[in-house]
């Protein structure tokens, strides 16, 4: 997740002790240049019919009788015989633009489709990835993402069917989504859900302006400005809070990680809006307090926001709305395996408990006689709604329901509980064999589906958390995820998800035991210089943000 | 379950290794009385196949774009996508890996998103661009609250032909982040003349609009400069990009746009990617992701993250947006299509959206009592029908043509703009598709 920017030592270390190659290729390790240095603004990879050029196959006899039907009453026109968009497609027909062509050079260069596979393919191998090996960042999630998923996500009665298509043309979509949604209902126990948001950022955004509309409509949005967050949230929450305007109010945790009860109730005052709690937080642990928490902000007309970053250490175990959860978002690539795809897209529905339901923004799906509609407009809502607006164009991530769908179906209630109890076997199974090796901030005790380490254990060494980082991508592994939690010195938090073996495990936990032998044995080469086996060396992050280069820009001709 | 790998005795081995007796155990701190049993209301697991024929018979219900004679845009267009961006974005290496934060082994991605950023800021004719936003909409307001950033105002005066979701995405965030918002109703006849006051922050615009109309915006552009505001332009179909002059020649300051027509289907409405580009001088104040050039240890060409101290896991309540994503494989497959289109190919499928569009307008108005209401346009444009477009829409669908977006759908409450369709045409439209929706609204008017 975070890494904190450190200073760059630029000095060449001598790995390999062998000559290089003339190409700087190594192998199977191929450098690619950039498009722009190798495609030319006339090449192309894709083919369009040319105007005026005969249809591959004479026309069947359905489209014969729709061209034939065209002739209705008052239907003066007559098709020509090429067809009216073959003679517009000529060069002669006036173009509609208003004046308003393109004439100047855009500055894209185009590649033929095999140079455009070949440069594709070759980035990829450049890329670590859940389908290579262990990604253990913690409060990430890198699980399996099953091809199940991806088939029936590309079923063209998905992937091919327009937002604003009529309804009845949809049905099966619509369906797709109230299904969707009474899994999500279930697995949390609460009483409606918007599924229009895009990630989990922008689901936080939607369950704490859920909260402001519960409180404008309780006339108490200009005096509760304020939300609780511990120290240890993640930065989208307090982004999140201030976006809306709302004060952020740190609270701490205790010794052992988590949020006491008592700590929130002497925060909690009448300007106080909602707390925003992640649970099991991300330090690996699950709020023992988290009832007692809700029932303080309740008490005191406060909600209860649930980061659900972290919801797969507990799905199938015990529901959030159960806890006293007013709202939650469902990061469906992390509990639900669609895919991070490098970085997006995402998805959030949130879910919300019986105060915030009404306010839960459009569109929704709702019945409608014998079958289901899409509410788009307040106006169309219902006496008891108050949507608070609308976050999004469309209906939410829908590529991306079909996959979380498919991983719902094919686990079961009873699979997706074992999921969480693996999650959680294996971060305790490697928190257990580690426990000698690295060290705890909180001590050796059992944890949810992460384990946290600090870098007290390289104390001295000269080693530092990142340089332990880049030594395990030498080994072949991801990095688990580190220095966050900010609230831990050198934080290492490492969660492998339920989708690792044994076998796989045992591998990462006896690399990790090595490592830390290594560093503590003055062997800090392996760890200073790393990585010295991936595509490439430690890489200028100071240089990149001192003097931004964002965009290609060709060389300069020489004098 | 076949996505999980232990077996029962490994369970118990680690279990052992763990020190438990049970997995109970280690969920200790969840109160007792809270530890489900069981949920009674859902299924157990399934086999590839049983899921796979659950969701094939959802899907049979609804009508894929591509089965039809087809005309709805509206924010989201058919477009055909070569097989090889499909194939391109199923790679394992680019579809499983996480956000690149650890740039030497994630250099497909980040070089990937630097193409990408290349590519989009030559599109829009801006000096930068970022590695993508969700979606078209959520760009938008973040538009908008980066204008307000910029000039320390807090009004956005928003122009009638302005996508109604679009301007609903940005009443919400401003409403509930203290922001005010000001501008024309919808009506696809008359121009745009933005109000601006020492208030205004920026005027955001699009183009084409969502009537299809294409309006030459260098004036509006001066105006709201003169007034010290920012033009913001929106486009929501990137394959106009191709045809027209681009907003950065037209004086536009952040243009934010849905990129889902270059190498994205339909998806009902996601995933999607928002293009975001602006000028250099307002580059510390952009929200989202940017990917960066260095260099590695030994002197070579690399790619990293970069400006994070923009962003919220490092400026926690004090970053310029929560946003913690892009829309990573939607800009993969966008670049990719982008890069086998190349400029000759781009320009070549806006011609072909041109021709077709026009082609339809000919045809349609050949129809009696159907008045062409967008008089210059791109690949979309609004239609004027004697009988409500709620009701055309709908019987036209009843003869198996997707006839476009009824003005309705999107104005409920606008009763002047009941009569209008909103329709597009694009690359993937045939003759006979022209002719069918011909026939099909002839038959819906007088039949």
């Amino acid at each position: 997740m975070v890494e904190m920017p450190k200073e760059f030592v630029p000095v060449k270390v001598e790995t390999m002790g062998e000559p290089q190659t003339f190409t700087g290729n190594r192998g199977l390790a191929i450098e690619e240049p950039l498009i722009f240095e190798i495609g030319s603004p006339e090449t192309s990879g894709v083919d369009f019919e040319d105007p005026l050029t005969p249809a591959l196959f004479p026309r069947g006899e359905g489209e014969e009788a729709a061209a034939l039907s065209s002739g209705g009453e008052g239907d003066s026109g007559v098709l020509s015989p090429l067809g009216e968009r073959d003679r517009v497609r000529g060069d002669s027909f006036a173009n509609r633009l208003g004046g308003l062509e393109r004439s100047e050079p855009i500055g894209l260069p185009g590649l033929s489709e095999p140079e455009a596979v070949r440069h594709y393919v070759r980035l990829s191998q450049k890329n670590y990835s859940i389908d290579t090996g262990i990604f253990p960042l913690g409060s990430c999630t890198m699980k399996h993402n099953p091809r199940l998923n991806e088939k029936m996500a590309r079923l063209a009665g998905f992937a091919d069917i327009h937002p604003l298509q009529p309804e009845k043309t949809v049905q099966g979509a619509l369906a797709l989504m109230q299904e969707l949604s009474r899994w999500l209902l279930e697995l949390t126990g609460m009483h409606a859900v918007a599924l229009s948001p895009k990630a989990g950022a922008h689901g936080e955004l939607c369950g704490m302006i859920a909260i402001r509309a519960a409180l404008e409509a309780r006339g108490e949005a200009d005096v509760r400005r304020t939300v609780l967050v511990p120290d240890s949230a993640h930065g989208t929450n307090p982004a999140t809070a201030a976006l809306l305007g709302f004060n952020v109010r740190a609270v701490a945790a205790r010794a052992d990680g988590t949020v006491s009860a008592e700590a929130v109730r002497g925060k909690l005052g009448p300007d106080v809006a909602a707390m925003m709690l992640t649970n099991p937080n991300t330090c690996g642990m699950f709020e023992p307090e988290v009832v007692e928490i809700a029932a303080a902000l309740h008490e005191a007309g406060a909600y209860l926001y649930c980061d659900g970053a972290n919801f797969n250490a507990i799905a199938g175990k015990v529901r959030p709305g159960d806890l006293g959860a007013d709202a939650m978002h469902i990061n469906l690539h992390k509990t639900f395996s669609t895919p991070h795809g490098g970085g997006g897209p995402g998805s959030g529905p949130v879910v919300l408990s019986q105060a915030l339901a009404p306010f839960a923004p459009v569109p929704f799906v709702a019945k409608e006689g014998e079958g289901l509609t899409l509410v788009e407009h307040a106006g169309a809502a219902g006496e008891t709604a108050h949507p608070f607006g609308r976050l999004a164009a469309f209906h939410g991530q829908m590529g991306m329901f079909v996959r979380a769908l498919a991983y719902m179906m094919s686990h079961g209630a009873d699979g997706i509980r074992q999921a969480s109890e693996d999650a959680v076997l294996n971060a305790n199974y490697v928190r257990a064999r580690l426990a000698g090796a690295l060290s705890q901030p909180f001590g050796d005790r059992p944890c949810m589906h992460e384990v946290l380490f600090d870098d007290r254990f390289l104390k001295g060494t000269g080693v530092s958390t990142l340089d332990f980082a880049k030594a395990l991508i030498d080994e072949g592994f991801h990095p688990m995820t580190v220095y966050f939690p900010l609230v831990v010195s050198g934080a290492m938090l490492v969660e492998p998800t339920e989708s690792e073996s044994k076998q796989s495990l045992d591998l990462f936990i006896d690399a990790i035991c090595k490592l830390a032998g290594a560093a503590i044995s003055g062997d800090t080469g392996r760890f200073t210089a790393a990585p010295r086996f991936a595509p490439r060396e430690r890489l200028d992050e100071t240089r990149a943000a001192r003097e931004p280069i964002l965009r290609y820009k060709p060389p300069l001709p020489k004098a | 379950m076949r996505y999980l790998p232990h077996t029962d005795s490994e369970r118990r081995e680690m279990l052992d290794a763990i020190g438990v007796t049970g997995i109970d155990a280690l969920f200790a701190e969840v109160p007792p009385s809270k530890l489900l049993r069981e949920l009674p209301d859902l299924p157990l697991k399934r086999s590839e196949m049983a899921v796979e024929r659950a969701l094939e018979s959802l899907a049979a219900l609804n009508v894929p774009a591509g089965s039809v004679p087809f005309f709805a845009g509206c924010g989201a267009y058919k477009h055909h996508v070569p097989a090889t961006v499909d194939s391109v974005i199923q790679r394992p290496e680019f579809m499983t890996a996480y956000t690149p934060y650890q740039p030497e082994i994630a250099q497909g991605t980040l070089q990937y998103l630097f193409e990408f950023q290349s590519q989009v800021a030559a599109l829009t004719g801006m000096e930068v661009a970022n590695a993508s936003m969700y979606d078209g909409s959520t760009a938008a307001a973040e538009a908008v609250l980066m204008a307000h950033r910029l000039t320390k105002r807090s009004k956005a005066v928003l122009a009638g032909g302005l996508h109604p979701h679009y301007r609903a995405v940005i009443e919400t965030i401003s409403h509930y982040s203290g922001h005010s918002v000001g501008g024309a109703t919808a009506s696809p006849a008359q121009s745009f003349e933005a109000q601006c006051d020492s208030e205004t922050s920026c005027v955001v615009v699009q183009m084409p609009d969502v009537f299809g109309r294409v309006s030459d915006l260098t004036a509006l552009a001066a105006k709201a400069h003169a007034a010290g505001a920012l033009l913001v332009v929106v486009v929501t179909e990137a394959v106009s990009f191709g045809a027209l002059k681009s907003p950065g020649a037209m004086g536009a300051d952040i243009v934010a746009a849905e990129g889902q027509s270059i190498g994205n289907g339909l998806n009902f409405g996601g995933p999607y990617l928002g293009l975001f580009a602006t000028r250099q001088k307002f580059l510390r104040q952009m929200p989202g992701r940017l990917c960066g050039q260095t260099v590695d240890r030994d002197g070579r060409r690399g790619f990293v993250l970069t400006l994070s101290t923009r962003e919220q896991h490092i400026r926690r309540e004090k970053a310029t947006s929560n946003i913690c994503t892009n829309s990573g494989l939607c800009a993969l497959a966008f670049t990719a299509h982008l890069t086998l289109l190349g400029e000759a190919g781009l320009r070549k499928l806006g011609s072909l959206n041109h021709a077709s569009a026009v082609a339809l307008a000919e045809a349609l108005a050949q129809v009696s009592g159907v008045e062409i209401v967008t008089p210059h346009f791109f690949n979309e444009f609004a239609i004027k029908t004697p009988k409500p477009g709620a009701e055309v829409v709908d019987k036209l669908a009843d003869l198996g043509v997707i006839g476009g977006v009824p003005a309705s759908r999107l104005w409920p409450n606008d009763a002047s703009l009941a009569n209008l369709i909103i329709v597009a045409a694009t690359e993937v439209t045939t003759e006979n598709d022209i002719a069918a929706y011909r026939g099909a609204l002839s038959e819906v008017l007088h039949g």
